[in-house]
């Protein structure tokens, strides 16, 4: 460090020129400063430390504020602060006093305020606005150096809302005479640029002019900006591509001063600067690439020298080389330059050839195999970093061929690493790799035994329910999916019969819940050993009570029939005083269950059917209970971690903390977008039961499928390249066809670990282990510059889901693991509610509705209360919600009866149309009017309660005429045409048809009607459901009638539909928001207008929204609202507005991104409108 | 991008840190302690660049301190090891042979040419002697 070169000072700029002599100013070490450092080189123990820094804060507080302090003890007073913070001691009392030095010290002094700021506050600190006078003063000061030193400031950190006080002085100094005041106001705006860009839009320009600053150190400073503003939107900057490259060919020439040189390399970090500039823009643009060959190739030429920083500038040009598009003998280059890097004997030019080898091979697998011998030499190197390293490389070049190679390599380097972190990486890659590219099942249970032993409970819960789901939904090739199961369930019992205290909890859940599922597979085998290993394990010390609540509803599944009534007795008996209230109501189901093989039967089907479940998670069957007791005057149910914090701060909490989200009841409502606030209702009782959970196992799994998506993507960003991520998730129901290798007895729960190699065959066994490394990725892609070519299909694709997964939070990966309490007798009543459901009400008159409705709940339902209206005296949320939850269910079952389910009996309907029933409150009009144009078209009673919009008339002829209404339903879009015949002569065979590709639509009732009288009406109802957002939709229908045998009549009609009416209120509770918005990533953001004509103008602008779009409002804290809707298929969107001077600044998160633009089209539609 | 600088002498003590992302003074001694735990215990053979969390670390041994520096991913690890040894080269020059007491005297003064350096967690000056002016200038005015 001492090589370097003295420079004469006459080389400063000659403002700046001094003579002096560094390092004489030393402190004299009998000072306190002096006594306080050598205390604390002394310390050797912490007690010491917490001793001695509470003595020298005790200290500087008396001292520093007596009024006899000078300037120049109040600076040795910061430095000593300084050093008490620096060792962690909070040293808050001083900070004022910082900000007085650097407003009233002299020179240094000053310059030592201004740092102990910006150590000791950080840029939302409040005191930091006592600075802005001094700063203003100081930028306007005759010294240069206080102007030098409140620019530093500046660009450290500096209160957002002051920008305009000090903007007009900063951009005064870019044209300052001398550089450092022009360099240093530069970053100064680069600084407001980051904080606030907004501001600083309007001095675009002069960055151009920085850029073209005749000083080198003012144009490297514009590289920061210009950096920044490329990399937002690069397409905006492509003019400047020329002016780089001059740049770069300057600098690489030689052409600047000789001091910016660093061991004779031309600025090197200008160089590196220039080439991410470039790379950024040449991406994915031939013409402005082809700008840049050029000196690229001068680079890679020049940067010969044998030093770290030519290496450092290499490394940085093949990576540009690689981004940009691609020229061939660039790439040659680049990649003989890679070579030099990865053979180099020094390590840290190995690691780097490495990173950049991962870096390329996406692009070009070829190099991988040009260095495989050195890529298996790294392999086993003995620094752990450089193993690490190697593995995310050939993580990236992972095919079907060479994955069982890989993931052994990786799970080896697991099992020596001991860093959570990168167990968690790693864990989720092998995970990832094993499902997409496993050969066998044999092979994929036991390596993901592995990735559960090893993983443990640090993992993303959503490995072991990606892993349950897959076990569960299966493939479309039913064999295999059962010899699968049957393996799994082999492997467990081994894992089980082994020794498994020291197994992960998660591990031993999975293996509980494959057990209880799928050991009745194996028909050979007496269950009684899978319930004895069971049994083992609940009275395992160390499992937790979570894990012992999965055992038990494993055992509750197996244990039927009469040789395990016993058994199944004794187990009741022994939990049933267990202090885990969970366990004990378990235990009493496991009772009950055993000693009834039928109610077993009915409640635990086997084997579990995956399709049709319905799982009634809001309890519906306990409203009427509920809406009795809060009519009662029972306070309304809150979940105990709300009662908590509701004690708590309220305060909007957006911002990520941490890679996981907690693991909490309350997620489970988040999964549940029928009726939101039951759902709260559940969660108190018992979460979610472990009976529904097992039972509909693959219900809740599924809605897995969609964390997936994005909710790992955050975890692992750049795990995936996204060519084949697509393929993953694109629900399809291909499968490759497997390979099956016979069902493998012998079972291990570890694969099988390659022998050491002897010495002598050392290099043989790399030559082999090469081979099978590198296995299939020469051939294919010779040249596939452009993506990575797409390896063989992935074993397990995922079948197409049901739409519900859409509802999906991240959230409920964790629930699933979570709440696994038992209700089962919430399923039974369930089932029992299906089953009087699917004789619904359509063909029945309304004046017997009611009644026919009540008849249909007696019949052993615990609901009697579900088919009030809202009217009939409870709150309207609550009304509203069981209504939803009814007419769920409707939807439901006529969607699974199809259209087949409505037989009419047209005059019946009719009349309901127009007849207003007895007992209806409204008055309605007269409906004996015979004028045909005055027909009076009205919604069939039971509608007129929800939200509907106008009805409007769509088309008509002389014989028909067809109008339509929206009602909006909580599960879906109800269209009601209303068919009215004005003439005299009845019409005949009247059908309607009614189609949108955008759209999943579903004829609810009267769609065909055999005979419409003449002067009547009758009623037509669609369902529709919205999977994608669209903006618009369009949809068409006809109607065709006959007027006479044989002479059909269509009637075209058509009509627009907007994701506004798909847009349901989502609600939802802070805290619930404040979750739900940390596990979204997809954001748009955008300034809205304001309504500012009345008082709150916040509250009125997201009270017009909630109006039009149907949306929740869910807490308003002060000038910031937070508000949330979903779509109807269950994707939720939420929306974070924040008044921001007149506009509203809104933040959209969904997990759809195109549903926040939607919903953002709409609002912003809405309040132009307004 | 970098995220904190630190030096740490052998014995684990830091002797100099500066975090360009606010870390909470609480969590400054625990994550420096890890800092120390990753780096200071490895062979002079190994590489200079470790994984910490989400990010790495860039360490380089000069006598009995280390300058350890956190840097997000996209960053290139050689580059900032050179810089490191810029920013010694830089202490060197002005304190001529900078040595572990010359910093802890001078806490300030190597916060001063840090700050030169390295503002927002980007390199920002690496040109010596436009790194020192300024605090060869204050230097200057304080004696006059």
């Amino acid at each position: 460090m001492s090589d370097v070169v003295e420079k004469t000072l006459t080389a400063l700029p000659a403002l700046l020129a001094l003579d002096s002599q560094p390092g004489a100013a030393k402190l004299s070490s009998t000072s306190k400063l002096g006594h306080l450092i050598r205390s604390i080189t002394e310390l050797s123990s912490k007690h010491e430390e917490e001793k001695l820094i509470s003595k020298e804060l005790a200290a500087i507080k008396d001292q520093i504020s007596s009024p006899n302090t000078t300037m120049r003890q109040m600076r040795e007073l910061m430095v000593r602060a300084m050093y008490c913070e620096m060792l962690g001691y909070e040293a808050d009392f001083v900070y004022i006093h910082a900000i007085k030095l650097a407003q009233q010290g002299t020179v240094l002094e000053k310059r030592v305020g201004y740092l102990a700021v910006s150590l000791f506050l950080n840029e939302s600190h409040e005191l930091l606005l006592l600075l802005v006078n001094t700063v203003l003063k100081d930028l306007q000061s005759t010294n240069l150096i206080e102007v030098c030193m409140a620019l530093t400031v500046v660009s450290q950190m500096f209160p957002k809302d002051m920008i305009p006080a000090i903007l007009p002085l900063v951009e005064e100094k870019l044209s300052h005479p001398k550089e450092i005041i022009r360099r240093k106001a530069v970053l100064a705006l680069y600084k407001f640029y980051l904080i606030a860009p907004n501001q600083v839009q309007h001095i675009h320009g002069k960055f151009r002019k920085a850029l073209c600053d005749k000083d080198p150190g003012v144009m490297t400073s514009s590289l920061l900006i210009y950096q920044q503003l490329i990399k937002e939107s690069p397409a905006s900057y492509k003019d400047l591509t020329g002016s780089f490259v001059t740049i770069l060919r300057q600098v690489v020439g030689g052409k600047l001063p000789l001091d910016f040189n660093f061991h004779s390399v031309p600025a090197p970090w200008l160089q590196i600067q220039l080439l991410r500039i470039l790379s950024l823009l040449g991406r994915e643009d031939q013409s402005t690439s082809e700008l840049m060959y050029e000196v690229l190739d001068e680079s890679l030429r020049r940067a010969e020298m044998n030093h770290n920083i030519t290496y450092a500038i290499l490394y940085e040009c093949v990576k540009a080389i690689y981004t940009i598009h691609p020229k061939a003998d660039l790439l040659e280059k680049a990649a003989r330059c890679i070579g030099n890097f990865v053979l180099s004997p020094k390590i840290n030019l190995k690691y780097l050839g490495l990173k950049a080898l991962t870096y390329v091979v996406q692009h070009d697998a070829n190099l991988a195999l040009q260095h495989q011998m050195t890529i298996i030499e790294c392999l086993d190197h003995s620094d752990l970093i450089i193993k690490r390293e190697t593995l995310e490389l050939l993580f990236r070049i992972t095919n079907a061929q060479n994955v069982t190679v890989i993931v052994d390599k990786m799970l080896g380097f697991l099992k020596l690493c001991n860093d959570d972190y990168t167990i968690i990486d790693l864990v989720g890659k092998v995970a990832d790799l094993a499902e997409k590219y496993a050969p066998d099942n044999e092979w994929f249970i036991q390596t993901m035994n592995v990735v559960f032993s090893l993983g443990g409970d640090l993992m993303q819960p959503d490995i072991p329910n990606n892993f349950l789901r897959l076990l569960a939904e299966g493939s479309d090739n039913e064999e295999d999916d059962k010899h699968l199961k049957l393996y799994a369930v082999d492997s467990y019992l081994t894992v089980l019969k082994g020794d498994c205290s020291r197994l992960p909890q998660r591990f031993l859940q999975v293996v509980s819940w494959v057990l209880g599922e799928y050991s009745c597979l194996k028909e050979d085998e007496d269950q009684r050993e899978v319930i004895s290993l069971l049994n083992k394990l609940l009275e395992q010390r160390g499992v937790s009570s979570e894990t012992r609540s999965w055992v038990l509803s494993a055992l509750t599944k197996l244990c039927v029939g009469p040789g395990c009534a016993d058994l199944a007795l004794e187990l009741a008996d022994s939990l049933s005083s267990s202090l885990d209230t969970v366990l004990r109501q378990q235990a009493h189901e496991l009772r009950l269950l055993s000693q009834d093989s039928q109610l077993h039967a009915r409640v635990l089907p086997r084997p579990a059917p995956l399709d049709n479940l319905e799982v009634d998670s809001s309890l519906s069957f306990l409203d009427g209970f509920v809406s009795d007791a809060l009519a009662a005057g029972a306070a309304p149910y809150k979940p105990p971690h709300q009662r908590h914090e509701e004690n708590q701060q309220r305060a909007l909490s957006l911002e990520p903390y941490g890679l996981s989200l907690p693991v909490s009841l309350s997620s489970c409502t988040l999964t549940d977008r029928q009726s939101p606030t039951l759902f709260s209702v559940s969660s108190g009782l018992s979460g979610n039961s472990t009976e529904p959970t097992h039972r509909t196992g693959a219900n809740t799994l599924m809605l897995e499928g969609v964390k997936r998506v994005w909710g790992k993507e955050g975890y692992l960003p750049q795990k995936e390249p996204s060519g084949t991520q697509v393929s993953v998730e694109e629900p399809s129901d291909v499968v490759q066809s497997p390979h099956q290798q016979g069902t493998a007895e012998t079972l291990t729960t570890q694969p099988e670990t390659e022998p050491e190699p002897e010495p002598a065959q050392l290099d043989q066994e790399k030559q082999q282990l090469a081979s099978s490394l590198f296995v299939g990725l020469g051939s294919q892609n010779s040249m596939s510059l452009l993506g990575k070519t797409e390896a063989a299909a992935p074993r397990f694709r995922r079948k197409g889901r049901h739409h519900e997964s859409a509802s999906s939070s991240s959230s409920s990966g964790a629930s699933e693991m979570s709440s696994n309490s038992s209700h089962s007798s919430h399923h039974t009543a369930d089932s029992f509610l299906y089953g009087g459901l699917l004789e619904e009400e359509p063909a029945t008159p309304i004046q017997s509705l009611y009644h026919t409705l009540k008849s249909t709940t007696a019949n052993g339902s615990l609901d009697s209360r579900q088919h009030s209206r809202p009217a009939s005296g409870m709150g309207e949320n609550e009304g509203r919600d069981i209504v939803s939850v009814k007419e769920d269910k409707q939807s439901n079952s006529s969607q699974i009866l199809g259209s087949d389910m409505v037989i009419v009996r047209p005059s019946k309907m009719a009349e309901e149309a127009v007849v207003p029933p007895q007992n209806s409150s409204r008055p309605l009009p007269s409906t004996s009017s015979h004028s045909s144009d005055y027909m009076i078209l009205q919604l069939p009673s039971e509608l007129q309660g929800l939200p509907h919009s106008d009805i409007v008339k769509m088309t008509s002829d002389s014989h028909l005429s067809v109008s339509c209404c929206r009602v909006f339903r909580e599960d879906a879009l109800l269209l009601v045409f209303l068919l009215s015949n004005p003439t005299e002569t009845a019409l005949r065979d009247i059908a309607v048809e009614l189609s949108c590709k955008e759209l999943e639509t579903a004829s609810l009732k009267g769609n065909v009607i055999e005979c419409l009288d003449g002067r009547n009406s009758s009623v037509c109802r669609y369902t529709l459901l919205m999977q994608r957002p669209h903006t618009q939709v369009v949809f068409t229908g006809f109607v065709t009638y006959q007027t006479q045998p044989g002479h059909t009549h269509t009637l075209p009609f058509s009509g627009n539909l907007s994701t506004a009416d798909f847009i349901r209120p989502l609600v939802l509770s802070t805290e619930e928001y404040g979750k739900l918005w940390l596990s979204f990533s997809n954001d748009v953001k955008k300034n809205l207008p304001l309504l500012t004509n009345t008082g709150d103008s916040l509250l009125a602008t997201l009270n017009a929204l909630k109006d039009s779009l149907q949306l929740h409002i869910v807490d308003i804290i002060g000038s910031e609202g937070i508000v949330a809707c979903r779509l109807l298929s269950g994707a939720p969107c939420l929306m974070h507005c924040r008044v921001n001077d007149a506009s509203l600044a809104v933040w959209m998160r969904s997990p759809l991104s195109s549903l926040s633009d939607c919903v953002l089209y709409h609002c912003q539609r809405v309040l132009e409108e307004l | 991008m970098i995220k904190f600088l630190l030096m740490v002498n052998k014995q684990g003590q830091t002797r100099l840190s500066k975090y360009y992302e606010h870390v909470d003074i609480g969590k400054r001694a625990a994550l420096e302690a890890d800092v120390v735990k990753g780096c200071l215990f490895r062979k002079k053979e190994e590489c200079s660049f470790v994984e910490y969390k989400d990010y790495k670390l860039v360490y380089r041994q000069y006598a009995a301190l280390f300058i350890v520096v956190g840097i997000t991913d996209n960053e290139n690890e050689l580059s900032i090891y050179e810089l490191v040894h810029n920013f010694v080269e830089v202490l060197d020059k002005y304190f001529s042979r900078v040595s572990e007491l010359d910093i802890m005297f001078n806490l300030d003064k190597v916060h001063i040419i840090l700050d030169e350096m390295i503002l927002n967690g980007h390199v920002v000056e690496t040109n010596k002697n436009r790194i020192l002016a300024p605090l060869l200038a204050l230097d200057k005015m304080a004696e006059g």
